[in-house]
């Protein structure tokens, strides 16, 4: 149709602007992207959390632990299946910058919890073999080039002193959601060396982990086991672990408000930029739109003119921008500071998103222009002719 | 021959519109990028006003934090005995030795539990903290289950009211006092009476140890002196130093995170900008020609609509920093990844900013401008004529 | 009434500008016949466009009657006067106001496409009309291909391809060299007299003008007086 064709040949008219423009919204489309991305990111490990584990921990704070025969009690309560634990070592590996997360867990009973991280039958065993073997994740593996058979020096912070750890297994996700960038080492061997050094310290685990044999109860479960421990030196507070992981997400609400409230900005920006753009054009074309109207052409179709060509623009840098999106979130995923996020993928949720912004960018940036061209008196207009 | 800068506006205020959305874009980049320095300097005020020159502060070897620290009674005894530490007019050390915990409580209008730090700290603590002053209620008595809360505590947190209590190691603890930490990191904490807090978790070790200097100048014969006592296994700093270092990961991450985005952002204000440069040269080729039959030069030329960019950048950052300066209102309570525990901090704005700001925005104007400038001074006379 | 087609009576027309009142046009009373051929005059300012413009529809009288083809068009809506403008007048504008993206043949499709008519009808009258205004090996050339006397002629075929009952022209040779200004003229006038169109043309050329069979004559708004040709 004619109203396409005018639109498209108006939109590559003034190559230089519409380049200009293009470069600014897929830069835009871009940031807003990756920032939605790394919003998600911040909450990947809610979303990677199993509804069938439970965590239990002190319920003063993270920090406290609780005693190890609480186990014992817990395997008692009605529907737990398989209680493990684990502990945060919270080590220095060469820098500080170079923080992955580190836990001491039971070598036995863990990973029948968590059945998204895949590794060698042979591997596994050889960790449950060496007292100060160290299971690693895949992401991990590749930031520092380890391979099987490595020895790690980890200088502790809690647990003070140099550790040494050797590398038995490297274990995969099962999909992209499961997290790969954690460091396990065994709380039998931690735990020994603590016993010689803080006695006191002995026999405290930081959080259980609890499988129930039925998702739907989950909230009974929890109830349940924290009230096994009311009134004890260490009461418990127990959740799904999604709840869990959601808890710290909520520490840093801030943060994570900061950056959705930023990706929003950057899209008032490229509106004001193409908005711009917009009017610049109508203004020009003023001589055009009042012959239009003089001819019969109503101010509705000098609007639709308008708006179609903001429209162009608008998905022209949006689909070049989502494109790129792709592989700079895979450029930035495997940068260092990409790695300090468990994971970093483009959902489809922020390519909608993406899209979203290009109707709303379009829209609005076609409205001031749109109705001042649509509005222009005729014998005004013709009369910028020249 | 210069071109009058009445000029220079004028051609800005008649396109308003174009003016105003361009500024605007300009204006959020500035936004933003003030914003993020804004925070930083708040951050960095918070934890340099939470310690004093004069303080000392002792953790265990290694340990990094004072969370995960601990200090036995013996060595605290031995740090209270330094001829380097002052003395109060009864000749006691000013020393205080502290016992911090880590306690989860629900901000208001969230569900899930922020970590927040309740120190235990000895009589000599509080004098240590000049800038700590009890804004309400009364301060805990020695020896009871009382505590004061900060600031922040007392107005983002359920339950921190005076009257109320909290309940944790199998006790009830009173809040009786609200206090004022001078913008400090203590505005974000719960203080009590060591000794109770560790009797209550069951604790033998101090987690941290803070001394009062006699002399500035005698932390290096300090640092020497417990370096050469073997029992003594700690890590010193001065107060001032320990904090800032406390917060370097959360100031690093708001830094690189602010720097990627300013970055990312001020490219699509600078195409902004240059959009309506390059079509303000466009519609004024006739006048670009009138300008130069009449005897300007190339380099006026350059210079007018240079400046009618850098003027543009100007108008931009002028009204990004007034709408950011609304930002010191509001305090900012997250997680302070090295400590584990909430920090509030607020946006600041130093004169410093300021100037940073500005050079900013006209550094987008003037990038911006700068190839529409050059296209302008270049034009042929008879070309740019013919145009008309 | 007999064969009057546009009928003026006290006709005014005054602007604001700021908080002034600027009358363009004061008490003008003409008529004019089916068929006419008729030459605005005047010096700048004196109100000739203005008078044009409120006959082709595109600007509203402050005051008096005007009425065309017995259509008091001053009471129309603007989005009816855009229907009775599509239908009713032909523009033929100094500059041309080609639209620059568009062909030469693609211009002049451009009016047709507000009517009813097929794509194959279409084609038909617009390869007639280019034919008839000299420009059938033109046809898909841009107007920046084109001489300022073939814009016009282009110009001229969108303003009658859709047989429109008036041809407004403003300063139709006002940009043309000798040349093309009198093949556009002598075109007018073959309109005129072959096809019998009424035509208002606005001009400052005494040669131009001439090619009317009357003119007319104005100054600070108001009619001097009339010159019939012969």
């Amino acid at each position: 149709m004619y109203y396409l064709k005018l639109i498209f040949k108006n939109v590559f008219r003034a190559k230089l602007r519409t380049t200009l423009t293009v470069t600014g919204l897929v830069v835009a489309i871009v940031a807003f992207g990756l920032l939605q991305t790394v919003v998600d990111a911040w909450f990947a490990g809610a979303n990677s959390a199993s509804s069938a584990r439970l965590v239990t921990r002190n319920a003063i704070s993270l920090v406290f632990p609780m005693p190890l025969y609480y186990r014992e009690r817990m395997r008692s309560v009605e529907g737990v299946k398989l209680v493990s634990y684990s502990q945060w070592f919270g080590g220095i590996y060469k820098e500080p910058s170079n923080f992955f997360p580190q836990f001491a867990i039971d070598h036995n009973t863990y990973f029948d919890l968590y059945p998204e991280f895949l590794m060698k039958p042979e591997e596994l065993l050889a960790f449950q073999r060496d007292r100060q073997g160290a299971i690693v994740g895949r992401k991990l593996a590749d930031q520092f080039g380890w391979k099987v058979g490595d020895v790690i020096p980890i200088r502790g912070t809690i647990y003070s002193g140099n550790w040494q750890f050797t590398v038995r297994a490297i274990f995969d996700g099962k999909d992209e959601s499961t997290l790969t960038r954690q460091f396990f080492i065994r709380w039998d061997y931690i735990n020994e060396e603590v016993k010689k050094r803080f006695p006191r310290r002995a026999d405290q685990i930081g959080v259980f982990n609890i499988l129930i044999s039925d998702p739907s109860r989950a909230a009974d479960v929890s109830r349940a086991i924290d009230a096994e421990f009311k009134n004890s030196l260490a009461e418990t507070l127990t959740e799904t672990e999604k709840a869990f992981q959601l808890g710290f997400v909520a520490q840093s609400e801030a943060i994570v408000v900061a950056i959705r409230i930023v990706s929003f900005v950057v899209i008032f920006i490229i509106m004001a930029v193409v908005a711009n753009t917009m009017a610049m054009t109508a203004r020009e074309r003023i001589a055009e739109y009042a012959t239009l109207k003089a001819l019969g052409f109503s101010p509705g179709y000098v609007a639709a003119l308008i708006f179609g060509e903001a429209m162009v623009l608008a998905f022209i840098g949006a689909g070049i921008g989502i494109l790129l999106t792709f592989p700079l979130a895979k450029g930035f995923a495997s940068s260092p500071a990409g790695a300090a996020f468990a994971s970093f993928a483009v959902s489809e949720a922020t390519v909608w998103m993406q899209v979203a912004a290009a109707v709303v960018v379009g829209t609005i940036a076609a409205i001031v222009p749109g109705w001042r061209s649509a509005r222009v008196k005729i014998v005004d207009g013709l009369r910028h002719v020249g | 021959m210069k071109i009058p800068f009445s000029y220079i506006f004028r051609n800005l205020w008649t396109r308003k519109l174009t003016t105003i959305l361009t500024a605007a874009g300009m204006g959020l980049v500035v936004f933003v990028f003030s914003a993020v320095l804004m925070l930083d300097a708040g951050l960095k005020k918070t934890m340099v006003g939470t310690g004093s020159l004069d303080n000392v502060l002792a953790i265990r070897t290694g340990s990094e934090t004072e969370i995960q620290s601990g200090i036995t009674r013996d060595q605290a005894g031995l740090l209270g005995a330094m001829p380097q530490v002052a003395r109060s007019k009864s000749g006691d050390p000013m020393v205080s030795k502290e016992s911090l915990v880590l306690i989860s409580l629900t901000k208001s209008g969230q569900e899930k539990g922020s970590n927040v730090v309740a120190r235990g700290v000895s009589p000599m603590g509080i004098t240590l903290r000049p800038q700590v002053k009890l804004i309400e209620g009364r301060m805990f008595r020695p020896g009871s289950s009382e505590l004061v809360v900060g600031r922040n505590i007392n107005r983002e947190f359920n339950g921190a009211e005076i009257g109320q209590s909290l309940r944790f190691a199998q006790r009830d603890w009173v809040i009786v006092g609200v206090f004022d930490g001078g913008g400090s990191a203590f505005d974000s904490e719960i203080w009590g009476d060591v000794e109770q807090l560790m009797q209550a978790f069951r604790r033998l070790n101090y987690s941290s140890v803070i001394m009062q200097l006699a002399q500035q100048d005698s932390f290096e014969s300090l640092l020497k002196e417990i370096a050469a006592e073997v029992r003594l296994t700690l890590d010193v700093k001065r107060e001032q130093i320990f904090y800032e270092d406390q917060s370097r990961a959360l100031s690093t991450f708001i830094s690189i995170l602010g720097n990627v985005l300013t970055v990312i952002f001020s490219i699509g204000a600078i195409i902004g900008a240059a959009i309506t440069m390059y079509s303000s040269v466009a519609m004024r080729t006739a006048e670009i020609g009138t300008l130069r039959a009449l005897g300007f030069r190339r380099p006026s030329i350059l210079v007018a609509f240079l400046g009618e960019s850098l003027l543009l950048g100007l108008v931009g950052g002028l009204a990004g920093l007034f709408f950011a300066s609304f930002l010191q209102a509001i305090t900012i309570s997250t997680l302070n990844f090295q400590s584990f525990s909430q920090l509030a901090f607020s946006f600041t704005l130093t004169p410093k900013i300021v100037v940073q700001t500005l050079v900013f925005s006209m550094f987008m104007g003037f990038v911006g401008g700068f190839l529409p400038a050059m296209r302008a001074a270049r034009m042929k006379i008879v070309d740019s004529l013919r145009a008309a | 009434m007999g064969n009057t087609l546009v009928e003026i009576k006290n006709l005014v027309k005054t602007y604001t500008r700021g908080d002034q009142e600027v009358p363009v046009l004061r008490d003008i009373t003409l008529s004019i016949d089916r068929g006419d051929f008729i030459s605005l005059m005047g010096p700048s300012g004196s109100g000739k466009s203005t008078l044009l413009n409120l006959i082709a529809g595109i600007d509203k009288p402050t005051a008096g009657i005007l009425r065309i083809d017995g259509e008091d068009i001053s009471r129309l809506s603007e989005g009816q006067l855009a229907d009775w403008r599509a239908s009713n007048i032909g523009f033929i504008f100094q500059f041309y106001n080609l639209m620059p993206v568009l062909t030469a043949y693609e211009n002049v499709e451009l009016p047709l496409l507000l009517t009813n008519l097929s794509k194959a009808e279409r084609k038909e009258r617009i390869e007639m009309t280019l034919n008839m205004v000299g420009l059938s090996d033109r046809m898909d050339h841009y107007p920046n291909e084109l001489s300022g006397g073939q814009q016009q002629r282009v110009a001229i075929a969108r303003a009658i391809v859709t047989d429109p009952t008036i041809l407004v022209c403003d300063e139709p040779t006002g940009d043309l060299d000798k040349q093309s200004a009198s093949d556009v003229l002598g075109m007018l006038k073959q309109l005129n007299q072959e096809l019998g169109k009424t035509i208002i043309m606005v001009t400052h050329d005494v040669h131009a003008a001439e090619a009317a069979k009357r003119i007319v004559h104005l100054e600070k708004g108001e009619l001097l007086g009339e010159v019939t040709s012969p």
